[in-house]
C-alpha cells in the first residue's frame, strides 16, 4: 500500500503516479489522504489498480477511468467517473450533478444520493445508486443501465435511446419518449446479477423497468409537441 | 411602365415559395452548407500595397514565412504548422471515409492540421493525418481517453458558426451500421446531438474541465476552445480565462452537415467583425499572440487568409472550401444533382447523404466517386494556392512573415466593413465608431 498525501503532493504528481507514468514499482494499492475537494483526482487511470480516496473530491474524480477500482470515502463533486470506459468507481457518500456522464463501460456505485442528470448520455456503463437521484436522470442515455434504489426526480430518461432504467422508489415524472416496460423474469435475473456485482443486498422484485418507446428516433412533425 | 408584373421586395418569388413549402410540409427546412445571404465580408477590404513610405519584398526572391505554432501557453507539446491554414472539424458520418482520408492526406502534405468531428476518430483519419485535432463535443459520441491521447491537440467545441447554440444533426440515412456503432446509437435514427456539454456549464466549470483534460493527457496537448461567432468579445475572454491555449472563432458563413435553414441564416455574426472583436479581446487581456486565434467561416481565397491575419488572427480554418476543392458542387453527375432538386453551384444537400460527388455520403457507390488520393492532390493544390496568394499580398505590403500583416495595411470599401473591421473607409481617415 502506497500512501499519497495531497496536503504534501500536488494533484499533478498524484495523477502522474496513479497513471503509472513514473515510479511504476508494481504497486497496485494506493491510499490518497486529504483530497480537500480537489478536482480531477485519479482522472485518466489506465491500469487495474485499487485507489482509496479518504475524503471528499471535487469535479471529475476518476474521470475517463480505465480498469482501475477507485473508492471515494466521502462525497464526490460534478461528473464523478464521467466517460468511464471500464473498472469500478464507488462513492461512499453523495454525488453532485452528471455522475457517470457519457460513461461507456465499467460500474459506478453511489451509496448515497445523486443530484441532477445522473447518467446523462450514458453509453454503456452501469450505474447503481443506493439513494435517490435528481431530475433529468439518464437524459439521452444511449446504452447501459441505471439502477436507483430510492426515488427519482422529474423527467426520468428524457429522449432515451437503448439504455435501461430500474427504479425501486417513486418516479416524479417520465421524460419524452421514456415509458415503463414489463419487468420479465429475464430482466429480474439481469437486475439481480447487477445488484450482486455492485455489492448491494436488496430484493430485485420491487423494481420497475423503464426504457425508450422509440417514438422519437426519427423526426416526425406530428411529434413536435413531445419535445 | 406597367407594374402588373412587378415582384415584391418583401415577398420575392423565393420567399413566396418558402411560405408555400412550409404551408405544405409543416416543418422547417433542414439543409447543409453555410449562410447564403449576403453579409459584409473580406471582399469589402483591400490592401494598401507598398509605395513611397513602405518597401515591398521581391515576389520571387525574398522569403515570406508562413509557419505558426499553436498551444505554447500551457501545452508541453504545442503543434507547429507550416502554413496558417488548417482544416476545420468535420465528422466521419457527415463525410465519408474517402473524404476524411483526402483531407488528412492533403493537410499532411502541406504541413498543416486536420480535425475530427462528432463521432470520434477513425483509424484511417489518424493514419492519414500527421497533425490531428480531436474535437471534444457535447454529444461525446465515440469520445474515448485513448483517442484523446492519440490526438495532437484537443478542441473543446462550445459552438459553431453555422448554428451557435445548436447541437449536431445527422439524419437517419447517414447513420449506417459503422457510423451508428461509433456513436453507440441505433442504426438509421435521426441523430440530434446535445447542444450543451453534459458535465459542465459556464466558464468556471470549463476551466475545471480543461484541467481534467490536461491531467488525462499529461499536459501535453494544446487545448482549443471553439465558439460560434456571437458575443465574441466575451466568449474569447472567457475562453482565455478558462485556460484555452487557442480560441477558434467560427463566423456565420461557416458550414454544417445539417441543420435548420433558419439557424444557418439568422443566428451569429459574420466572420469579418468576429475577427476584430476576438483580437480586441485578446489584446485587452494582453494575450494576443500568446493565445492563438484561429478564424473560420467563409475563408475562400488567399486574400481572405491575408485579411484575417492582418486583422490579427494567427491562423484560419477552412471547411466548405476544402470540400469544394474535393469537388463539392462541381459540374459532374448533374443528373444526380437534379434528382435532389438542385444543381452544381447551388447544392446544399449534404444532409441527404446522396452527395453527387461522393463527399458527404455513406453510400459505398457514391463514395467511389471520390478517389482520396486524387482529392488530396486537388486540396493540396488549393492550399498551396491560398498560401502563395497570402504570401503575395504580404510581400506587397513589405512583410517577411504573413503574421506581420496588420490592420494598417488595409482600408474598407464600405462603411459597414470599416465599422466592423475598424479600418478606415478607403479615401478617408474615418473609422466609424471612433471619434
Amino acid at each position: 500500500m502506497e500512501t499519497i498525501d495531497l496536503a504534501r503532493v500536488a494533484v499533478r504528481d498524484l495523477n502522474r503516479r496513479l497513471q503509472m507514468r513514473e515510479g511504476d514499482n508494481g504497486e497496485t494499492e494506493f491510499s490518497v489522504l486529504n483530497p480537500g475537494g480537489a478536482h480531477a483526482l485519479a482522472a485518466g487511470l489506465t491500469h487495474p489498480i485499487n485507489v482509496t480516496i479518504d475524503g471528499h473530491t471535487g469535479y471529475y474524480c476518476a474521470g475517463m477511468n480505465q480498469e482501475a477500482n477507485v473508492t471515494v470515502v466521502g462525497n464526490a463533486g460534478t461528473g464523478v467517473a464521467e466517460n468511464m470506459m471500464s473498472g469500478v468507481v464507488r462513492v461512499k457518500g453523495d454525488v453532485s450533478q452528471s455522475a457517470g456522464a457519457t460513461a461507456h463501460g465499467g460500474m459506478l456505485v453511489i451509496e448515497g444520493d445523486a443530484s441532477a442528470r445522473c447518467g446523462i448520455s450514458l453509453k454503456g456503463a452501469d450505474i447503481v445508486v443506493q439513494g435517490s437521484v435528481g431530475h433529468m436522470a439518464a437524459f439521452m442515455a444511449q446504452a447501459g443501465r441505471l439502477v436507483v434504489l430510492g426515488d427519482v426526480g422529474a423527467d426520468l430518461g428524457d429522449s432515451l435511446y437503448e439504455a435501461q432504467i430500474f427504479v425501486c422508489g417513486t418516479v416524479a415524472s417520465l421524460g419524452a419518449d421514456c415509458v415503463e416496460k414489463e419487468m420479465k423474469s429475464t430482466h429480474k435475473s439481469e437486475l439481480e446479477a447487477l445488484l450482486a456485482s455492485a455489492g448491494v443486498d436488496t430484493d430485485a422484485s420491487g423494481f420497475r423497468r423503464y426504457g425508450s418507446a422509440r417514438q422519437l428516433y426519427n423526426f416526425n412533425i406530428d411529434n413536435a409537441g413531445s419535445y | 411602365m406597367s407594374d402588373d408584373n412587378k415582384t415584391s421586395a418583401t415577398y420575392p418569388p423565393r420567399v413566396i415559395a418558402e411560405i408555400q413549402r412550409a404551408a405544405k410540409e409543416g416543418i422547417y427546412e433542414i439543409r447543409g452548407a453555410g449562410a447564403k445571404r449576403s453579409v459584409p465580408n473580406f471582399d469589402d477590404l483591400v490592401f494598401l500595397g507598398a509605395s513611397m513610405s513602405r518597401y515591398p519584398l521581391e515576389g520571387y526572391r525574398e522569403r515570406c514565412d508562413t509557419d505558426v505554432t499553436i498551444g505554447a501557453r500551457h501545452a508541453s507539446k504545442p503543434i507547429k504548422l507550416d502554413i496558417p491554414i488548417t482544416i476545420a472539424g468535420m465528422s466521419f458520418g457527415a463525410l465519408g471515409a474517402n473524404a476524411k482520408k483526402a483531407l488528412g492526406l492533403a493537410a499532411t502534405a502541406m504541413g498543416t492540421s486536420t480535425t475530427t468531428g462528432d463521432g470520434g476518430m477513425t483509424q484511417e483519419e489518424r493514419e492519414a493525418s500527421k497533425t490531428l485535432v480531436y474535437q471534444y463535443l457535447p454529444s461525446r459520441y465515440g469520445m474515448t481517453p485513448d483517442q484523446l491521447r492519440q490526438a495532437d491537440a484537443i478542441e473543446v467545441v462550445v459552438g459553431q458558426g453555422a448554428k451557435p447554440g445548436g447541437g449536431g444533426m445527422l439524419l437517419g440515412q447517414k447513420i449506417t451500421d459503422r457510423v451508428a456503432g461509433m456513436r453507440t446509437l441505433p442504426t438509421g435514427i435521426d441523430q440530434r446531438s446535445a447542444c450543451r456539454h453534459p458535465d459542465w456549464t459556464g466558464p468556471d466549470d470549463l476551466e475545471i474541465k480543461i484541467r481534467e483534460l490536461r491531467e488525462i493527457t499529461n499536459w501535453e496537448k494544446p487545448i482549443y476552445v471553439k465558439v460560434g461567432a456571437t458575443r465574441t468579445r466575451y466568449d474569447v475572454m472567457l475562453s482565455v480565462k478558462a485556460g484555452a491555449d487557442a480560441v477558434v472563432v467560427d463566423g456565420m458563413q461557416g458550414g454544417t452537415a445539417a441543420t435548420q435553414d433558419v439557424f444557418i441564416e439568422d443566428v451569429g455574426i459574420p466572420t469579418l467583425p468576429a475577427v476584430r472583436l476576438a483580437v480586441d479581446a485578446l489584446k485587452e487581456l494582453d494575450m494576443h499572440r500568446k493565445v492563438q486565434l484561429i478564424v473560420s467561416g467563409g475563408i475562400r481565397t488567399g486574400g481572405d487568409v491575408a485579411k484575417a491575419l492582418a486583422l490579427g488572427a494567427d491562423a484560419v480554418s477552412i471547411g466548405m472550401a476544402a470540400l469544394m476543392a474535393l469537388n463539392c458542387n462541381a459540374p459532374l453527375y448533374e443528373e444526380d444533382y437534379a434528382a435532389l432538386g438542385t444543381a452544381p453551384g447551388a447544392c446544399h444537400m449534404c444532409h441527404t447523404g446522396r452527395c453527387p460527388v461522393g463527399i458527404t455520403t455513406q453510400d459505398p457507390e457514391l463514395e467511389k466517386r471520390l478517389d482520396p488520393e486524387e482529392g488530396a492532390r486537388r486540396l493540396r493544390n488549393y492550399l498551396s494556392t491560398l498560401t502563395m496568394e497570402c504570401q503575395t499580398l504580404a510581400r506587397a505590403c513589405g512583410k517577411s512573415h504573413v503574421h506581420n500583416l496588420e490592420p494598417e495595411d488595409m482600408v474598407a470599401l464600405t462603411v459597414e466593413a470599416a465599422a466592423m473591421a475598424q479600418v478606415p473607409l478607403a479615401g478617408t481617415d474615418w473609422i466609424p465608431g471612433r471619434s
